[in-house]
Parts: C-alpha cells; sequence; structure tokens
C-alpha cells in the first residue's frame, strides 16, 4: 500500500485541525490532564507567554472561515460590519467554544472592540478581557502602561489558576515562544527561498495549526514540515513573487490562497495571523519578563493598520522590508470587505508602493467568499502584467 | 455642533430668549469658521482634533485657531455637500465600506479646503490625535497626514473594557499629556504651556457644564421642554466642540437654561423647525448618531407623529456630564484625562446598555429606537445585542433603523419612515396592553 509522502501527512493533519470547528484539539488537550484550562484569543496579538505562564492553552479564534454556516450570528450585525464578529459569535452560541474557559480581545478594530463587551454580556460565566496595547512606544510612557496591563492580565490569570504565576515561569514561556517564533520565522524564510517548495497554501495551513496546538508541539510541526517540504521535490514554476497584505484578522478562505497561487503567484510574505511573529526577534528570558515583553513589542514589533506609525516616513517601511527581504516583485491588497483598519490604510500604502514602483493590485474578500474566478483572473492579470514588465 | 444649519426661529411664537441662544451660537460657529480662514494672515497655528475626547481647553492655552474634521463634515452634510466630497475621495482611492467622516473630510481637502461657510479652511499645523473610542480617528489623521505632511501627535485613550477607569489608564493619558502632547503643542505654537490658564478656562467649562446638564434633563419634565437628540444636537455643539472653556459658550448656555427653564413654567415643548411642537405623544430613548444629509426630514417624521426623543447617547459622545463629570480646574490635567476615557463610545457595552436603561426610567421614556450608523463601527457594532439586552431589562419596545453621517446615498426616507409608523404603533399597543393588565 502507497504511503504519502511526509509532507502531505503533516499538511493532512493540519488541513484537519483547520477544518475541526469543534476544536477537538482544544478538548484533547484539556482532557489530558483534569483541570487544564484554555483561553481562546483574538487577532491580532495577545501576549500568549502569559497564558502559557498560567498552564494554560493559548487558542486562536481566526473566526468561522467558509464552512461554517451562519444563522445566529448574523441576528446580532448589520449587513456593513465584516464576517469574523458574526462567525466567532456563531461558534460561541453553538457551543464550540465551550471548551474556552476565557476569551481576550486585543485592541484591533471598533468592530474587535465591542464584541469583548458582548462576550460579557452573552457568556457571563466565562473570563473575558480586552487587552489594550499601547500607541506610545515610549517605555516610561506607553511601556509604563502596557507592563501595567500584562501584570493585570497575569494577576487574572493566576486568580482563574488558583495561584500566582512566577517569573522564572514566565521566562520559561517567553523561551518556548522564542522557539517558537523562531520556527516560524525560519519557515517564512524557507517559503521566500523556495516558494515551489513551501506553497502558501500549506505554510498557512501549518501556521494555523499553531492557533489549536500547544506551542511546544507547534514548533516541532513546523520544524518537521520544512524537513518534510524540502525532501520532495517539486515543480518550480515561472510565478510571480507577491506579498499579501490585509489578512491579519478576518481569514480569506484557504480557496482564496490556493486561486492566488493557481493564477500564478507565489506568496512570499503575508500578513497571516501575526501574532505568531509579532515579535519581530527573540525577547530575552532572563531578565524581568513583563519589561522585556513590553520593550520587545513597543521597539521590535511588526508593522500594522491597527498600529500607530509615530511619523509619516514609518508609513509602509514595513511592507517595503517585506518585499525586500522577499524577493518580492507586486504586492497583492487583500483585505475583508468593511475592514476599517485595512481598507483606510491601504491608499497610503498602494501610494508608497507607487512610488517605489512596486506594481500592487487590489481586492477584497469576506471569510466565506465562495467565487473564486474574478479573484484568479485579477491575480492572474497582475502576474502576467509582472512578468511582461520584468521581460520589459 | 450643527449650528450654523440655524434651526429657524418658530414661524408660530418665538422666544426671544430661544432666538438670543441661537444668536450666540451661530455667532460663536460662524465666528470659529472665520478665524479658521483667518488664521494664516494673523499668524495664528491652526490645530485638528476629533470632538469625543478634545482637549479643547488644553488647544486655547497654546492660541491654536481649532478646527474639529467631524463638525465639518456634518456641517457639509447638512448643506448637502458632503455626497460630492465623498465620491470624490472613493475616486481617490478610499473604499466605499469606511467611514464617511474622512471620506468627506477628505473630499474636502481635495475640493481645495472649501469649509462649510464658503471660507478657505487652512491646512493644520498640527494634528492632537485624541484616540478616543474610535479607531477610525488613528487612520484618518494618518491620511490627512500622508497626504499633507501635517504633524501629528498622539494621545492614546485606553478603552474602559471593565467598565471603569483603572488609575493605570488615568496616569498613562496624564503622562502622555505631560511628557508628549503639551511640549508638542508648545514646540509648534511656540506658546509657553501656563497650567493656571488652563485652570481658568476648565473653570469655565465647568460652569457650562453644570448648565448644559440642566438643559438636557430638562427633558425628564412632561412635556420635554427639548428635544435630546435633534434639539440636543444645537445644545451639546459650543461645548462639544471649539468653544468649551471660552466666556461666551458659558453665556450660551446659561442663556439657554434660562430659556428652558421658562418652556418648563410655560409648560411648552420643544421648538421643531415647524415651530411648537404639538402634543407629546411618545417618548424615546434614542442611540447612535443622527443622519445629517436629511436631518430636518428626518427629525419632522418625530414630530409629526408627536414623538420626543427625551435623551440620547450622542449628546454624551463629547462628555458624559449628567452622570457627574466636570471639568476640574484643580485637577487639570487628571481631569482632561478622566474626561478623555469617560466619553460614551469609549465605554463598554454593558456600561453602554445602563446607561440607556437609566434613560429610559429616569426619563419616563416608551421606549429605545437605534439608528444604527453604516459608517461608524464604534456605535453600531453590538447595537443589536444592545436593543435585546434593553428590552429584555426594561419591558420596553425597541425599534431598529439604518441611515449613514453624511453620505446621502444611504438615507431611504420612505424605509426610515416606515420603520418608524410601525414602531410608533408598536408602543401605542404596549401602552395599551399595559394599561389593560392595570
Amino acid at each position: 500500500m502507497a504511503t504519502i509522502p511526509p509532507v502531505l501527512a503533516i499538511v493532512e493533519r493540519c488541513q484537519a485541525l483547520f477544518d475541526d470547528l469543534d476544536f477537538n484539539a482544544v478538548k484533547q488537550w484539556k482532557a489530558e490532564v483534569p483541570g487544564r484550562k484554555a483561553i481562546g484569543y483574538m487577532p491580532i496579538y495577545v501576549p500568549r507567554e502569559l497564558i502559557h505562564a498560567a498552564g494554560m492553552l493559548p487558542v486562536g479564534i481566526m473566526g468561522g472561515g467558509d464552512q461554517l454556516e451562519v444563522i445566529q450570528g448574523d441576528a446580532y450585525y448589520q449587513s456593513y460590519i465584516c464576517r469574523i464578529p458574526r462567525s466567532t459569535i456563531e461558534l460561541g452560541l453553538t457551543g464550540r467554544l465551550d471548551c474556552l474557559d476565557g476569551m481576550l480581545f486585543p485592541s484591533i478594530c471598533d468592530v474587535i472592540r465591542n464584541l469583548s463587551g458582548m462576550w460579557q454580556i452573552l457568556f457571563k460565566d466565562k473570563f473575558v478581557r480586552y487587552v489594550d496595547l499601547p500607541q506610545n512606544y515610549e517605555d516610561a510612557i506607553g511601556g509604563k502602561f502596557y507592563v501595567n496591563e500584562l501584570q493585570s492580565l497575569r494577576d487574572e490569570l493566576a486568580r482563574l489558576r488558583g495561584t500566582p504565576i512566577t517569573d522564572a515561569e514566565l521566562n520559561a514561556s517567553i523561551r518556548v515562544y522564542n522557539d517558537n517564533g523562531r520556527a516560524v520565522r525560519d519557515l517564512y524564510a524557507y517559503r521566500a527561498a523556495k516558494p515551489w517548495q513551501a506553497p502558501t497554501s500549506e505554510v498557512y495551513l501549518v501556521l494555523r495549526a499553531g492557533m489549536v496546538l500547544p506551542p511546544e508541539a507547534h514548533t516541532q510541526l513546523v520544524r518537521d514540515y520544512i524537513a518534510a517540504a524540502d525532501a520532495l521535490a517539486r515543480p518550480r514554476r515561472d510565478n510571480a513573487r507577491v506579498v499579501l497584505n490585509g489578512s491579519f484578522c478576518e481569514q480569506p478562505p484557504l480557496g482564496l490562497i490556493k486561486s492566488i497561487e493557481m493564477a500564478g503567484c507565489y506568496i512570499v510574505d503575508d500578513d497571516f495571523m501575526l501574532v505568531t511573529r509579532w515579535l519581530l526577534d527573540e525577547v530575552p528570558a532572563d531578565g524581568d519578563p513583563l519589561d522585556e515583553l513590553s520593550k520587545a513589542f513597543l521597539h521590535r514589533s511588526a508593522s500594522t493598520a491597527a498600529k500607530y506609525d509615530l511619523k509619516r516616513e514609518d508609513k509602509g517601511v514595513y511592507l517595503l522590508q517585506q518585499i525586500k527581504t522577499g524577493g518580492a516583485e507586486g504586492v497583492i491588497f487583500a483585505a475583508p470587505s468593511f475592514c476599517d483598519p485595512a481598507l483606510l490604510e491601504r491608499p497610503m500604502l498602494q501610494d508608497i508602493l507607487t512610488r517605489h514602483k512596486v506594481p500592487h493590485t487590489a481586492f477584497k474578500y469576506a471569510e466565506n467568499t465562495g467565487q473564486m474566478a474574478p479573484i484568479r483572473e485579477q491575480a492572474g492579470t497582475f502576474a502576467d502584467s509582472i512578468k511582461l514588465w520584468s521581460a520589459a | 455642533m450643527t449650528a450654523t444649519a440655524a434651526m429657524p426661529a418658530s414661524t408660530k411664537k418665538p422666544q426671544v430668549q430661544k432666538e438670543d441662544a441661537m444668536w450666540l451660537q451661530k455667532e460663536l460657529i460662524n465666528n470659529n469658521y472665520h478665524e479658521l480662514a483667518q488664521a494664516r494672515d494673523q499668524g495664528r497655528k491652526v490645530s485638528a482634533t476629533f470632538v469625543p475626547g478634545n482637549l479643547n481647553e488644553l488647544l486655547m492655552c497654546f492660541d491654536f485657531a481649532r478646527s474639529l474634521p467631524e463638525t465639518n463634515a456634518l456641517q457639509n452634510g447638512m448643506r448637502k455637500k458632503s455626497g460630492k466630497m465623498i465620491m470624490d475621495a472613493e475616486r481617490d482611492g478610499q473604499s466605499e465600506d469606511v467611514c464617511t467622516y474622512v471620506k468627506a473630510d477628505l473630499g474636502m481637502m481635495l475640493g481645495g479646503e472649501v469649509g462649510p461657510t464658503g471660507e478657505v479652511l487652512p491646512t493644520p499645523d498640527i494634528l492632537l490625535l485624541s484616540y478616543t473610542g474610535c479607531f477610525t480617528f488613528m487612520k484618518w489623521f494618518e491620511l490627512i497626514r500622508h497626504k499633507y505632511g501635517c504633524e501629528t501627535v498622539m494621545l492614546h485613550v485606553p478603552y474602559q473594557g471593565e467598565g471603569r477607569i483603572m488609575p493605570n489608564m488615568r496616569d498613562y493619558v496624564v503622562k502622555q499629556l505631560k511628557d508628549t502632547v503639551i511640549p508638542t503643542l508648545e514646540r509648534v505654537s511656540g506658546v509657553k504651556f501656563d497650567i493656571d490658564r488652563l485652570r481658568e478656562y476648565m473653570r469655565e467649562s465647568a460652569k457650562a457644564e453644570d448648565d448644559l446638564v440642566a438643559v438636557l434633563q430638562s427633558a425628564k419634565h412632561r412635556p420635554s421642554p427639548i428635544d435630546g437628540y435633534f434639539g440636543a444636537v444645537y445644545y451639546i455643539g459650543p461645548i462639544f466642540t471649539a468653544f468649551r472653556g471660552l466666556p461666551g459658550a458659558t453665556e450660551y448656555y446659561r442663556l439657554l437654561r434660562l430659556e428652558i427653564e421658562q418652556r418648563i413654567r410655560e409648560g411648552k415643548g420643544p421648538v421643531t423647525p415647524d415651530g411648537e411642537m404639538g402634543e407629546e405623544k411618545y417618548r424615546l430613548v434614542v442611540e447612535g448618531p443622527p443622519n445629517w444629509t436629511s436631518f430636518r426630514e428626518f427629525w419632522k417624521m418625530f414630530y409629526d407623529e408627536g414623538a420626543v426623543v427625551v435623551a440620547s447617547t450622542y449628546a454624551k459622545v463629547g462628555g458624559v456630564y449628567d452622570f457627574g463629570f466636570r471639568h476640574d480646574p484643580d485637577h487639570p490635567l487628571e481631569s482632561l484625562a478622566e474626561y478623555c476615557l469617560g466619553c460614551y463610545t469609549n465605554l463598554n457595552l454593558p456600561s453602554r446598555i445602563d446607561m440607556i436603561c437609566k434613560y429610559i426610567d429616569e426619563y419616563q421614556a416608551d421606549g429605545l429606537l437605534i439608528n444604527s450608523i453604516k459608517s461608524c463601527n464604534s456605535f453600531s457594532a453590538g447595537q443589536l445585542l444592545v436593543m435585546r439586552e434593553v428590552e429584555k431589562r426594561t419591558g420596553k419596545p425597541a425599534a431598529f433603523i439604518e441611515t449613514d453621517l453624511v453620505d446621502p446615498r444611504y438615507f431611504s426616507a420612505a424605509n426610515v419612515k416606515n420603520r418608524l409608523e410601525s414602531y410608533f404603533q408598536m408602543v401605542k399597543q404596549k401602552r395599551a396592553a399595559a394599561v389593560a393588565a392595570h
């Protein structure tokens, strides 16, 4: 009996985790040791180290995707509001998130912010917290505020588990996430170097597995995937190398990512699940853990539409760096419909790319977008035009 | 806030005191636009900042001419100018999905910065990004900065996620004021900060705030002498914008209060654009901002049916004074921080629901109407749950309509009217059922 190549077996496992809207992986993790707790979080960033240090499982809730029929969730939202809150409400009201003992809502936009209040009302027996992130990047100002916020979250998680969270536990968790971040950065570097070996439709699933697996297991999974992907030679195509921008919150359907690739694009960088690589380098694990997490956030973190750019000149720097590092030839702006941060950011980034003569195109999606033909056509035309320009 | 749009004087029984207050308000707002237009000639620096959590008293300490982009957008909306501005901004690359205040403002700038009164407004020297209760504010000023190169100073105001102001939040705002905002304003304006000058403005603010609260709470009377939504838009104008802290604003509120107290003594209802309102049949609480492009048409749908709004959350977007907040000259920076942190859209949903339920109870309202605004996720996201919770807690009927702030494409008069008429019928039936039950 023929066995499937290891890389495909890994992808298959990740696909199963991705498809499982009942979060059985979380339930299984909890069942292994009685008393374990799991805490959900929404995009873009929460300090998962604190949850992990409390012995709890951080679970990324990225919406319901295109396989979830949203019935109750739609009754809570007007037509002009994006889809992720309604599918998240659907997940909650249908009991799929009962395995979570709490939810964290980081500051990203008004919709997710207000969802935190809705959660407080709808799920009164759960731990719910809005996580404010500083928009002032000075240690003595935004840093001080953030450290206090971290301390408050630490205290609440400690109350939930019944004992204080020590600095040693926090530093150990920082090490775990440093490992995970290193593995994810390696994965991104590998894909940028050999995108035909590690298509984004696979990389996405591998990354997404990190939303439900413990970080230690996810790190191993990422390492295994890189090794397995490298072991299986795949055909190299003359695709255009692009960066995908704008998908940092509500996720595109997997079919959309595949459509972009099938249309002739190699996605060499993106902003999916930025929580996995929000901190750009390793956090020192031998100092004051909250101070170190704060410094990493303030001075060495990714840039996205929900984060203030201190100066006009800062706008687009991160994207230009992604283009340079990934050797990209163009940018596809793919933002969810009604996503104020992404859609308001887009004209500024487009302007900067135009000035730097970087080709770009843009479209909107929803997590349940079903019609891929227009996207395939647009991405295909974009890839063709890049190839024509680069040949000229 | 809408001031110059000029609520017409009553055609039936003009009230002298009313005309005095309105005249003062018009003069204040027109003068401000004129001051802005003349600022460059007079060597004055220009600031722009947002209404919720605006630091007007602080900006005045540096002699800035003061612009408020939302106010410009709504003024342009009331003058039927915003539709073209929005489409101009969309042609310039803005998405059809995003906030129309932003697009109206960007469209106005693209059109040569001709302000609502026809005078050309200057490009601001400083954008004070009072980041209170609305994430879009950040992108809005980043867009203006990107296009026009204006310097921006951020004042990040944490959200009341737990329904209260924690010391860490207040300290953070104060620290930003001391170490970032004030030094930047000093540098841009060339004026040294004088805390006693700030105290003086705040003393003046508190007086006006007392009178505003008396005016808004007058709606507890039957009949209500004011409309706490459509009418309140005029009442909150000076205090939510560039005038709080000025003696002229204090005088406006003193006169307004006297006029309203007179109306209570005379047992009168609100003055509407068509004159004195007739019999008060329905008392409502409204959640959400008004539509500006069809403001009068919208209002008429209420007063034609004898519906008066006795309280609205929109009238708290620039400060929840009726819940006790006052600018405190003895603790100026801490008080400014509390002000920013306490604005309505910076409250979490449970707090907002508490507020609405309290209004329904204290103002003896028949129910809640939500005007859900396409542009404003800060208000709109979660409103359907707010509606259910308020109905559940108060037993009063609630209704939901959808419009927009300044995009005329999103105001469907027939739909709104139908919904309102059905709602009034529902209120009537509920009332009859309640009477029958007793």
